[in-house]
C-alpha cells in the first residue's frame, strides 16, 4: 500500500492555473525525486500535500497520507499531521531558522507541540534527534543560535526539526541547493540514512537531474504543473520517453562546442595578491587580528582563454574577483591588465566587464534597457549611440525592439542575456563571470554556455569564469583554478584536471559532484 | 551579555562626556558674554560685573567647564537667576511631573499600540485592519493639542469626571495625582500610539513572511502559535527603536500639552527659561535630557541584545 498518494491533483491560484492533474505515489521507505525547472510547479505540490499555500489558492483532487485524507481536513487536523506524520526541509537553511530561538528550543518544539511530555524530556529528545543528524552535543550543544552556524549544519538543524517524531513522509524542498558541493553530499547522505532507518517516505524535489537520479528510487517529471514522465531513476536515461525529459538530460550534460582560441600571451595577470580583513580588536587598545582572505595568488590568464575558478563558499573567490576588478584593496601583490596595474591606472579598468549570477538583482527596474546597457558608458564620460545598443542587444541573440522595455518584462535567461549586453558594450576584452549560469535553469544555462562560448569566438573575449558547480566548468573552460580558503592549491588544463587530479582537496571536490548516469 | 552592556556603558559614559562639552560650549562661548546677554542691552555695567563673579566667568574656559561639570556630579546645578533658587530643586519640582507623565503616556502607548498593531497584522486587509489604519492615520494627522482640548471639553466641562488641569502634586495622594496626568497622558498618547501600531503592524507583516515562520508552520504550529513564538519576538527590533525615541520626546516634548492642561512640567520650565534668558537653568535642563536621552538608548540597546541573540555576539 502506498504511504502518499495524490491523484489528479489541480491547484489554482487566483484562477491562475498552477498544477493539472498531478498523480504520484510514494511507497514507505521510497525516495521520489521530483524534477522541474523554476515555475513549474515542484514546490507548490509539496505545499499542496502540506496545506501551506499562499492565499487565494483552489486546490482539488485527492491527497491521502496513510488513510487520511488531506484535501478535506481541517485546519487543526492538518497542524496534528504537519510535524508529526508529515514533515518538510526548505532550501535555505540560512532563513529557515528563527534567529532568536536556540536550536534545541527550535527542534523541541516540534516534540511539544504534539506530545504531552515535559520540556526537559523534549529537550534531551531533541539532543538524541540532533545526534542522529549528526550534530554531536559535545560541539553542537542545544544552546547554540542558528548565527554561530554554517549552512550545512544549519540545514541538518531543520532536517533534526522534521524528523524528531519519526514522520511517515519526509519532504525535502530542494534541500541542497544552496549548500556547497561536498555539503551537498553530506546532506544527501545523511537523508538517505534517515529514510532507511525509520521507513520513512522521501519527497525529494530539485532542479538538478543529478542530485536526484543518484538518490532516488523513482522519479517524476514535472513541467508547466504537468507530470510528463514517470521512472525508475536508475534507468530513467535509457527508458524515457517525452521529449522534455530527453531535452533535460540533453540540458544537463551539455557540452559547447569550443574552438581553441587562446594564444600564449598574458592579459591578467597576478603577482603574490593578498587581501586581509581587519578583524574587531580583542582588548581595547590592542592590534587589530587580521583575516587572509586571499593568500598570495599568482596566475595569468592568457588572451581568449577561459578559465574556471572553483571553490567552495568562503574560499575567497568572491574577494578575489572584486580586487581583480579593482573594488577591493589589496595589501600585497601587484594586478596588471593588460601590462597596466588596474589600482593606480584605473583607465585599464574599462578593458574588463563584469556578470553576476542574480539576474534579478542586477538592475536598476525603473530604467529601459536601452539605459541599463548603456550604463558602462559613464565611466567613458559618454552615452552610448543607438547602433552600439543595437549591437549588443543583438549580439546577445536579442531583438533590437527590446531596448525600450522595462527589465521585469523578461524571463531570467533573458535577463542574463541583457548583462551580457550589458558587459560587450564597451568592446572589452576580459569578461569576469561571477557565478553567472548558477541561477539559471538547466536547459536555460545550456543556452547561455553556447552564446558565450560563440561571443569568445567572435570577439577574441576572455573569461574568468567564478562557481561552484564542476559540471558547468568542465564544459566551458580551458584551464581551472582550484581555490581553497585563500590561496590557488591546483592548477591545470580542465581535461587533466578532471582525469587526474593531484590534490586531495580536488579529489574530494570532484568525488561529491553529483553525476549523471551516462 | 555582561560584555555587551560594559561596551555600551562605556559609550554611554563617551557620548555624556561629548554632550556635556557641545552645551558647555554652545552656551558659554558661542553667544559673547552670558552676563550680559542674561540681562540684556539696558543693564549697567556694574551689574554685569557682579552677575559674572556670580556666575564664575571670570575663571577660565576648562576651570568653569569642570567646576560646572563637577556641580552637576554632586547635584549641585547652580543657582537659577530669574528663581533665585537653586537649579537642583527647581528641576526636581518639575521632574516630579513630567517623568510620572511621559512613563504613563508610553505605558499607555505601548498598551494600545501592541494589541491594534497585533490585530492589523493578523488580519491583514480586512476590515479590522482597514479601520486599524484608518483611524491611526487620523490619530497621527490630529494635532494632539486640539485632542486635548476636545477631551477637557467632553470629560472636565461636560461629564466632570476629570479636573481641566492644574496639578494637586503627590501630597495629595496618589490616585488624586494619577486623576490629574490621565488626560494629559491619553492626549500625549495618541498620536505615539498611532505611529507605534502602525510600526508594530508593518513589522509584524515583514516577519510573518519570513521562511522560518513556514518553517514553524510545517512544524505542526497554527497560525496563531507562530504568531506568538515565532514573529512577536522577531519583530520588537523596529518598535524597540521607536519606544525609545518617544520617550525621550514625551519628557521634554510635552509642553504644549503641559499648557493646555496647566501643569508644571520640563518642557515649560526650559521654554520659560529661554525667554527668560536664564541661561544656568538652560544649560542644566538640557543636561539632563541630554542625558535621560542617552540613558534611554542604553536601555534600548540592551533590550535589543536581550530580543536578539546576535547582537550580543557581534561586539
Amino acid at each position: 500500500m502506498s504511504l502518499l498518494s495524490i491523484r489528479n491533483l489541480n491547484l489554482s491560484i487566483h484562477g491562475t492555473p498552477i498544477l493539472s492533474g498531478v498523480s504520484f505515489d510514494i511507497a514507505p521507505g521510497e525516495i521520489l525525486g521530483v524534477i522541474g525547472e523554476s515555475g513549474s510547479g515542484k514546490s507548490l505540490t509539496a505545499f499542496s500535500v502540506m496545506q501551506l499555500l499562499p492565499d487565494g489558492s483552489d486546490c482539488t483532487g485527492e491527497i491521502a497520507l496513510a488513510d487520511r485524507q488531506v484535501l478535506t481536513a481541517n485546519e487543526p487536523e492538518l497542524c496534528q499531521m504537519r510535524g508529526a506524520d508529515l514533515g518538510m526541509v526548505f532550501q535555505e537553511p540560512m532563513t529557515a531558522l528563527n534567529p532568536v530561538q536556540t536550536i534545541g528550543a527550535q527542534v523541541a518544539e516540534t516534540i511539544l507541540i504534539h506530545q504531552k511530555v515535559s520540556r526537559a524530556e523534549a529537550m534531551r529528545r531533541a539532543a538524541e534527534t540532533l545526534e542522529r543528524c549528526e550534530l554531536p552535543q559535545d560541539q553542537f550543544p542545544l544552546t547554540r543560535y542558528p548565527h554561530e552556524l554554517s549552512g550545512g549544519q544549519r540545514q541538518r538543524v531543520v532536517i533534526a526539526m522534521a524528523i524528531a517524531l519519526q514522520p511517515k513522509l519526509l519532504i525535502a524542498d530542494e534541500p541542497t541547493t544552496a549548500l556547497d558541493v561536498t555539503t551537498q553530499a553530506d546532506i544527501l547522505n545523511l537523508l538517505k540514512r534517515l529514510v532507511d532507518e525509520d521507513d520513512m517516505g522521501l519527497m525529494l524535489i530539485s532542479h538538478d537531474l543529478a542530485v536526484v537520479t543518484g538518490l532516488a528510487d523513482r522519479v517524476v517529471i514535472i513541467r508547466k504543473g504537468q507530470v510528463v514522465e514517470t521512472g525508475i531513476a536508475a534507468t530513467l536515461h535509457q527508458t524515457m520517453t517525452h521529449p522534455y525529459t530527453k531535452a533535460l538530460f540533453k540540458a544537463s550534460n551539455h557540452q559547447p562546442d569550443r574552438t581553441e582560441t587562446r594564444i600564449d600571451a598574458p592579459l591578467l595577470q597576478l603577482t603574490d595578491v593578498s587581501r586581509d580583513y581587519l578583524l574587531p580588536r580583542k582588548a581595547f587598545f590592542g592590534p587589530h587580528p587580521t583575516f587572509r582572505a586571499v593568500d598570495t595568488v599568482s596566475f595569468q590568464i592568457r588572451r581568449g582563454e577561459c578559465l574556471g575558478l572553483v571553490g567552495e563558499s568562503g574560499c575567497g573567490k568572491s574577494t578575489l574577483t572584486r580586487a581583480i576588478l579593482g573594488l577591493e584593496p589589496i595589501q600585497r601583490g601587484q594586478i596588471l591588465l593588460d601590462g597596466r596595474d588596474v589600482f593606480t591606472d584605473p583607465d585599464v579598468r574599462q578593458k574588463m566587464q563584469v556578470v553576476f549570477q542574480d539576474p534579478f538583482g542586477s538592475f536598476n527596474p525603473r530604467h529601459k534597457v536601452s539605459r541599463l546597457v548603456a550604463e558602462p558608458f559613464h565611466r567613458l564620460g559618454r552615452g552610448a549611440t543607438l547602433s552600439e545598443i543595437d549591437e549588443a542587444l543583438q549580439s546577445v541573440g536579442l531583438e533590437t525592439d527590446d531596448k525600450h522595455k522595462y527589465i521585469h518584462e523578461f524571463s531570467g535567461g533573458q535577463r542574463q542575456r541583457i548583462a551580457i549586453a550589458r558587459a560587450l558594450i564597451t568592446k572589452p576584452e576580459l569578461i569576469v563571470l561571477d557565478e553567472a549560469v548558477s541561477a539559471l535553469d538547466v536547459s536555460v544555462r545550456a543556452q547561455i554556455l553556447d552564446l558565450l562560448v560563440d561571443l569568445s569566438a567572435r570577439f577574441g573575449l576572455t573569461y574568468l569564469f567564478i562557481t561552484h558547480d564542476l559540471t558547468v566548468v568542465r564544459a566551458i573552460a580551458d584551464r581551472i583554478l582550484v581555490m581553497q580558503s585563500g590561496k590557488i592549491v591546483e592548477t591545470g588544463d580542465t581535461d587533466t584536471l578532471f582525469n587526474a587530479p593531484r590534490e586531495t582537496y580536488t579529489r574530494r571536490l570532484l568525488a561529491a559532484a553529483p553525476k549523471l548516469p551516462a | 551579555m555582561l560584555r555587551f552592556a560594559l561596551k555600551r556603558l562605556g559609550s554611554l559614559v563617551i557620548s555624556l562626556i561629548v554632550a556635556s562639552l557641545v552645551i558647555f560650549s554652545c552656551i558659554e562661548v558661542v553667544p559673547g558674554d552670558p552676563a550680559s546677554f542674561m540681562l540684556g542691552i539696558n543693564a549697567q555695567p556694574d551689574t554685569i560685573a557682579a552677575l559674572r563673579e556670580e556666575l564664575g566667568l571670570n575663571s577660565s574656559l576648562p576651570e568653569r567647564y569642570f567646576s560646572w561639570i563637577s556641580g552637576m556630579l554632586t547635584g549641585d546645578l547652580g543657582t537659577s537667576y530669574t528663581y533665585r533658587s537653586p537649579v537642583s530643586e527647581i528641576v526636581a519640582e518639575r521632574l516630579v511631573i513630567s517623568l510620572p507623565l511621559a512613563t504613563y503616556a508610553l505605558s499607555l502607548t505601548v498598551l494600545i499600540a501592541f494589541p491594534v498593531g497585533v490585530l492589523a497584522a493578523t488580519r491583514r486587509g480586512s476590515v479590522a485592519d482597514i479601520s486599524v489604519m484608518g483611524a491611526t492615520q487620523l490619530g497621527v494627522a490630529i494635532p494632539n493639542f486640539w485632542f486635548a482640548m476636545l477631551m477637557v471639553l467632553v470629560f472636565a466641562i461636560n461629564l466632570r469626571w476629570f479636573s481641566a488641569g492644574g496639578f494637586p502634586g503627590w501630597d495629595a495622594g496618589f490616585f488624586a495625582a494619577m486623576k490629574a496626568l490621565t488626560l494629559p497622558a491619553i492626549a500625549l498618547a495618541l498620536p505615539q500610539a498611532s505611529i507605534l501600531a502602525r510600526v508594530m503592524r508593518s513589522s509584524l507583516l515583514d516577519t510573518l513572511s519570513e521562511d522560518y515562520i513556514r518553517t514553524a508552520r510545517a512544524k505542526g504550529l497554527s497560525k496563531r502559535q507562530a504568531l506568538w513564538r515565532h514573529a512577536l519576538r522577531n519583530a520588537l527590533i523596529p518598535v524597540l527603536t521607536i519606544i525609545g525615541l518617544q520617550f525621550s520626546f514625551l519628557l521634554a516634548g510635552a509642553i504644549i500639552i503641559e499648557n493646555v492642561f496647566f501643569l508644571p512640567g520640563l518642557g515649560r520650565l526650559v521654554f520659560q527659561a529661554i525667554s527668560q534668558r536664564d541661561l544656568i537653568v538652560v544649560e542644566s535642563v538640557v543636561m539632563l535630557l541630554v542625558f535621560a536621552v542617552i540613558v534611554v538608548n542604553f536601555l534600548v540597546d540592551l533590550a535589543y541584545a536581550w530580543v536578539d541573540p546576535r547582537l550580543r555576539s557581534r561586539v
